[in-house]
């Protein structure tokens, strides 16, 4: 019962590799804050190396673009990539829509898009079925949406993330074979204080 | 519809007293004046939702960013919110949550009436303290305590801006 979910797709692509996607992403991250959605994403982020920069999610279905948006607004000077998956995105296909209107210059949001719930049995998505999350995301008024089907491609967004302008949303096309998990933090007050820690310093991360 | 509220200015003191620098919002007719005045203010950034869930998850990365966040919705929003509202409780975040209440003192819309009757039992039962203001002295005073307790102790808290306060919406049909 747990058949590659591709197999029963011969017209979908295979798809890139997620972990490497995610490594190649986060090469030489320097300032770089990263909020990821639950399940998969939050798993290639630990995979690809725990940082107090990072803020996985373990819940909050939906809700990962909106953390990132509150981030990129109180952190203008560093650039906040949300990572997630594509169920995750369209459950807050609402706040593609507001962060078009925000438009913050140092918001990236990668889509990881697998066509599939994958911590729940693989079933599809909508984007298996062509829902187009950059096409959404451009006509929300994020003009730099990309689809992205190579590594070159996961490569120039990489420059891209750290780059001058945004914001941003790329949907690399991924495979649906599951990976081995790797797991972040996750208590939560843990994970809320080491980001301010990092980002404040302990005295005035310990105030509100 | 412009109802008077001469307790906008006083919340809106109270946020820059407090150090409120962002305010998001889904408008309500009984937040009208308080939105204004946000949004003439350079020092708050004023971000109007699709839907009020997203707003919680904006306090919590506004939290991490090292800023203080306000949220203005209606009670009938605050069912949207139930499962987003697990992630400022379980990181322990401070959320202030100002709501209009809708479907009580002399509400014209029955539909308005079940989500209104369950907003504080859903707040309570979601991990947020909850405090109700039912006279324009009393708000000022209760907002400010309020929002001391949420950054302070880290605490969610709502305040339940009631309709007797704000005045029942009224319907009346347009002329034919």
């Amino acid at each position: 019962m747990t058949a590659s979910p591709n197999a029963h797709d011969a017209t979908r692509q295979p798809g890139l590799p997620r972990r490497d996607v995610v490594r190649r992403l986060l090469t030489d991250r320097g300032p770089l804050l990263v909020v990821a959605g639950l399940g998969a994403s939050a798993y290639d982020l630990a995979a690809a190396g725990d940082s107090p920069l990072d803020f996985p999610l373990w819940g909050a279905m939906g809700g990962a673009a909106m953390v990132g948006l509150g981030l990129a607004l109180t952190q203008p000077s560093r650039p906040v990539l949300v990572l997630t998956g594509d169920g995750e995105m369209l459950m807050g296909l609402g706040s593609l829509a507001t962060i078009g209107v925000e438009k913050p210059a140092n918001l990236r949001i990668v889509v990881l898009d697998n066509e599939r719930f994958g911590e729940t049995g693989n079933q599809k998505t909508h984007t298996a079925s062509g829902v187009d999350l950059a096409a959404a995301a451009r006509a929300c008024g994020i003009a730099d949406a990309r689809t992205i089907t190579t590594l070159a491609e996961v490569d120039h967004l990489r420059t891209a993330i750290h780059g001058p302008t945004g914001p941003l949303l790329a949907v690399i096309k991924i495979g649906a074979d599951p990976e081995p998990k790797a797991l972040p933090p996750r208590d939560g007050p843990f994970l809320a204080q080491r980001v301010r820690t990092a980002l404040l310093g302990q005295t005035q991360a310990l105030e509100a | 519809m412009n109802q008077p509220t001469p307790w906008a200015a006083a919340i809106h003191g109270l946020f820059r007293s407090h150090g409120v620098s962002i305010v998001s919002h889904v408008p309500d007719a009984g937040h009208q004046r308080l939105i204004e005045l946000c949004q003439a203010d350079p020092a708050i950034r004023t971000v109007t939702l699709t839907t009020e869930e997203e707003g919680i998850a904006l306090a919590a990365g506004s939290f991490l960013g090292g800023a203080r966040a306000a949220l203005l919705i209606q009670s009938s929003g605050v069912g949207n919110c139930i499962n987003m509202l697990s992630l400022p409780h379980v990181c322990r975040m401070p959320l202030v949550m100002l709501v209009t209440m809708r479907g009580e003192w002399g509400e014209f819309n029955p539909w308005q009436v079940p989500m209104g009757a369950s907003t504080p039992a859903v707040l309570e039962a979601s991990g947020v303290t909850v405090f109700r203001v039912d006279a324009a002295d009393d708000v000022a005073a209760t907002v400010d305590g309020a929002m001391s307790l949420a950054w302070q102790s880290r605490r969610r808290v709502a305040v339940l801006l009631s309709q007797r306060l704000l005045g029942a919406k009224r319907f009346t049909p347009d002329p034919r």
